[in-house]
């Protein structure tokens, strides 16, 4: 009965999500705030019924019941009670369900943390997000029902979970990523809201910027885990591969980094209006289209889902409505005219349209390379793919040249500032920083010119950040007091720069300086690399909860000391018969030793063994961490506790301003 | 008037992407263009793999054999190296066409991960993939004795697709060869 009530749970949430998309609206059209007051409440009610649904589909993976189809296709008894809980996600109507689920958490949260906002404004932006969700409940109802039954014919046992997706980092990738796409929602619904309503001010911008900084910390978070998830359980050491499905994640995540900073620029200045709204419109659009791609079948994919081009179909006419609705809703009333508020080109607002500027065609690149087999195959121009050295050519140029304007945005001064301003602010920086391009790639062995780039741009980026701290506080009667009074969104800022300047450093030291070593190795077998010395102990057999594993123990010393024992495995997963490489890492910060698993060399026990050294991998994921965590802190500033105050104050302002 | 107009321009550029994507969902990525399924292998003359030898179309009649592209750079290749290697131990004849890849990689590759491979192709040009309309690894086509493309996968061979796909095609086609 449970599987029912789920589904009965999901049909009550969609109607839930019809009211919430209509009647809210109307309210705000008929200015009737009996009608708008609903939407709090039909939000929340929207999240109880689909919080349940997705409750009884959990149970019904914890408790193993194969009458359920996706149940049985996704799951298996001897699956660990976790990944069975995981496994609820591990397929495209689960996912989907887990997408409408946050969606839904999105909404509440919005109608209990923005219950300041002036009503018309909420109810605006709640119907927004209610319309979304009656596309995705409509999608999971007629298209993907998870709660479809086998019934008769229930099989003894599952198929069990793909390995490759029994791992802790894929138990939260997926939901962190999720809570970053569907989070772009509430970016998405203020600037519909701020378009029906014909006001594009700053109180806009600055009711929207911290969903938006929230939103975009959770998908960096959860395209960093992806990362770091392929990087060990792939088991060939890459960490990135520019494969569709990534770039599905990747794109929203670029065009949200223009976006956050044009909000500051509308903010704070109120500038660059329509095209802030454009761009959440657009990474909003963004995640939808990355839906599209994953589920519709029309890109192949590693990760792709089973696909079904009735799907396909659906979300291109959902994306069609959504996107082509918002886009047909700015030509129409976005403002036309040039704002009146200028800003000269040495100032501030430049390096963000600098921002702007490289993250957009970025994110153009990396559209354009995912799409672009697509449309040579639409065209008749035959079968291509695009593969990693065109993303690299376009990309890292284009980080290379945002990062010096990006080591001067902390320093520049809004509206007006001058070159000479800029030259003794920044002086002993870009000199340091040039002294320590040169310097710091003689710490290894070989001096590299790339590693000599990136030490140039991190070290330039980190004492700009240093240099302008430095101003800001020396001001105060003592260093203390100076820290105390500097704002959380600057330190936000700032954590989240140092962050980029981290990943800069670890994408291009462990690419420049990656050791790789394949070669037959017996128990028994020494190997040294970079001053590592692996010695190949011995075979075991060992099993585990729904595999059988070779697993190889290496002894991994410097200077005859053992600093680590590692022991990857080749598993064979019993219910698919699959084979999985697992590999063994020992971490570190400024390095990672990586051993993997080949195929077994004739039956004296002998392996092809992969080893790997990674300097400085470990910075990407921690400069992503810091990335995300900076995002998280702006929400803190005190400025949005203010605001929610002045905005009980003036919350009848709007109903004056009328239609 | 001018500045309304410019508006539209992003709601323009998303149709024109929209037409594509729609005309997409009729066009399966995983197809062959249909010129040939049930056509000749094309004709081809490329050095084998590591040898001073070359490797002609007619080496590869005789039997029913799998012909997979592959390459070092090719990640799923690697997941499903495995499995080819069980499939080749079943006895299955598999040709390889190492596809637009480094020489000294690729053997290293398979001195390591081992050799499922009856002999290897070695297409550095890509002109062979060009002729078979390949348009990424790993690819995998089923040719009959007489040198004709029955079926072309794209994507990873594992158990399942062997089992549902390849392996019921293979034993019809051997069937017919045995019968005849």
């Amino acid at each position: 009965m449970i599987p029912e009530f789920g589904h009965f749970a999901l049909i009550i949430g969609f109607v839930l999500a019809i009211i919430l998309a209509v009647v809210p609206a109307w309210g705000a059209w008929r200015r009737n705030s009996r009608a708008m007051a609903l939407a709090p409440g039909l939000s929340i009610g929207l999240l109880v019924f689909v919080g349940i649904s997705f409750a009884c589909l959990s149970i019904a993976f914890l408790q193993d019941d194969f009458s359920v189809q996706v149940v049985a296709a996704n799951s298996n008894s001897l699956l660990p009670p976790i990944y069975k809980f995981s496994a609820v996600w591990g397929n495209h109507e689960g996912s989907l369900l887990l997408w409408a689920l946050i969606l839904s958490l999105w909404t509440a949260a919005v109608a209990v943390f923005s219950a300041q906002l002036p009503l018309l404004v909420l109810a605006r932006v709640l119907s927004v997000m209610g319309a979304i969700g009656v596309g995705f409940l409509s999608f999971l109802l007629l298209t993907s029902n998870p709660f479809a039954r086998l019934l008769p014919g229930t099989p003894a046992d599952g198929n069990d979970l793909n390995p490759l997706l029994q791992d802790p980092g894929l138990i939260i990738h997926p939901p962190l990523l999720y809570m970053g796409y569907v989070g772009f929602s509430v970016a998405f619904a203020f600037a519909i809201a701020a378009l029906l309503g014909g006001r594009l001010d700053a109180s806009w911008a600055r009711w929207s910027r911290p969903w938006t900084n929230v939103a975009w910390a959770f998908l960096t978070l959860g395209i960093m885990l992806g990362s770091w998830w392929a990087y060990y359980e792939l088991g060939w050491g890459g960490w990135w591969f520019w494969d569709p499905v990534e770039n599905a994640s990747f794109m929203p995540w670029l065009a949200g980094t223009a976006l956050i900073h044009s909000l500051a620029a509308t903010e704070k200045r109120g500038l660059f209006k329509s095209w802030t709204v454009l761009l959440a419109i657009f990474a909003f659009s963004l995640s939808l289209l990355g839906t599209f791609l994953v589920r519709s079948g029309v890109l192949t994919s590693v990760h792709a889902f089973a696909t079904d081009p009735a799907r396909g179909l659906f979300i291109l006419v959902f994306l069609l409505l959504v996107v082509g609705g918002s886009l047909t809703l700015y030509a129409l009333r976005a403002p036309s005219v040039t704002s009146r508020v200028s800003f000269e080109w040495i100032s501030r607002e430049s390096l963000i349209l600098c921002n702007n500027v490289v993250f957009l065609v970025a994110t153009i690149t990396v559209l354009f390379g995912t799409l672009f087999p697509l449309i040579m195959d639409a065209l008749g121009g035959g079968k291509y793919s695009v593969g990693p050295p065109y993303f690299n050519a376009v990309f890292v140029p284009l980080m290379a040249l945002l990062i010096p304007f990006m080591g001067i945005g902390p320093v520049a001064r809004w509206k007006r500032d001058s070159v000479r301003r800029w030259q003794s602010e920044l002086a002993v920086p870009a000199i340091v920083a040039v002294l320590c391009g040169f310097t710091l790639p003689l710490l290894n062995a070989e001096y590299n010119l790339w590693v000599a780039l990136a030490s140039v741009l991190s070290a330039w980026l980190l004492l700009g950040l240093l240099r302008d701290l430095w101003y800001r506080v020396k001001s105060a009667p003592s260093l203390a007091a100076g820290l105390r009074r500097i704002s959380a969104s600057y330190w936000g800022m700032f954590v989240a720069h140092l962050g980029f300047a981290a990943c800069v450093i670890g994408v291009v030291a462990t690419s420049q300086y990656n050791i790789e070593h394949d070669l037959k190795m017996s128990p028994g077998d020494t190997e040294v690399l970079a001053g590592y010395e692996f010695r190949f102990v011995e075979l075991a057999q060992v099993r585990g909860p729904n595999f059988v594993a070779d697993e190889a123990r290496f002894e991994v010393s410097r200077d005859g000391e053992i600093i680590a024992r590692l022991a990857p495995q080749k598993r064979r997963y019993l219910a698919s018969g699959q084979v999985m490489t697992e590999a063994a890492i020992g971490a570190g910060l400024f390095r990672d030793l990586y051993v993997a698993m080949g195929e077994p060399i004739g039956s004296d026990g002998a392996w092809a063994m992969r080893l790997h050294y990674k300097p400085m991998v470990r910075w990407m994921w921690l400069g992503a961490i810091l990335i995300a965590f900076g995002a998280f802190t702006t929400v803190f500033d005190k400025r949005y506790r203010r605001l929610r105050k002045q905005a009980v104050a003036g919350a009848s302002g709007e109903a004056l301003h009328g239609a | 008037m001018a500045p309304r107009l410019k508006l539209f321009l992003p709601l323009i550029l998303f149709v024109a992407m929209a037409a594509f994507l729609f005309r997409g969902l009729s066009l399966d990525p995983q197809a062959l263009p249909s010129a040939l399924i049930d056509q000749p292998l094309p004709e081809f003359s490329l050095p084998v793999l590591g040898q001073e030898q070359l490797i002609q179309r007619s080496d590869l009649l005789g039997e029913v054999a799998l012909l997979n592209v592959w390459a070092t750079w090719c990640v799923s290749c690697r997941v499903e190296h495995p499995y080819l290697l069980q499939i080749a131990q079943d006895g299955v004849p598999i040709y390889g066409l190492n596809y637009k890849d480094d020489d000294a990689a690729a053997a290293r590759w398979l001195t390591q991960l081992g050799d499922p491979y009856r002999a290897n192709i070695a297409d550095r040009e890509g002109s062979l993939g060009l002729d078979l309309g390949v348009y990424g690894a790993p690819e995998t086509y089923l040719l009959d004795a007489a040198g004709v493309v029955r079926y072309r996968h794209v994507g990873v061979v594992d158990e399942r697709v062997w089992q549902t796909i390849l392996q019921p095609l293979y034993l019809e086609l051997t069937g017919e060869g045995s019968g005849g």
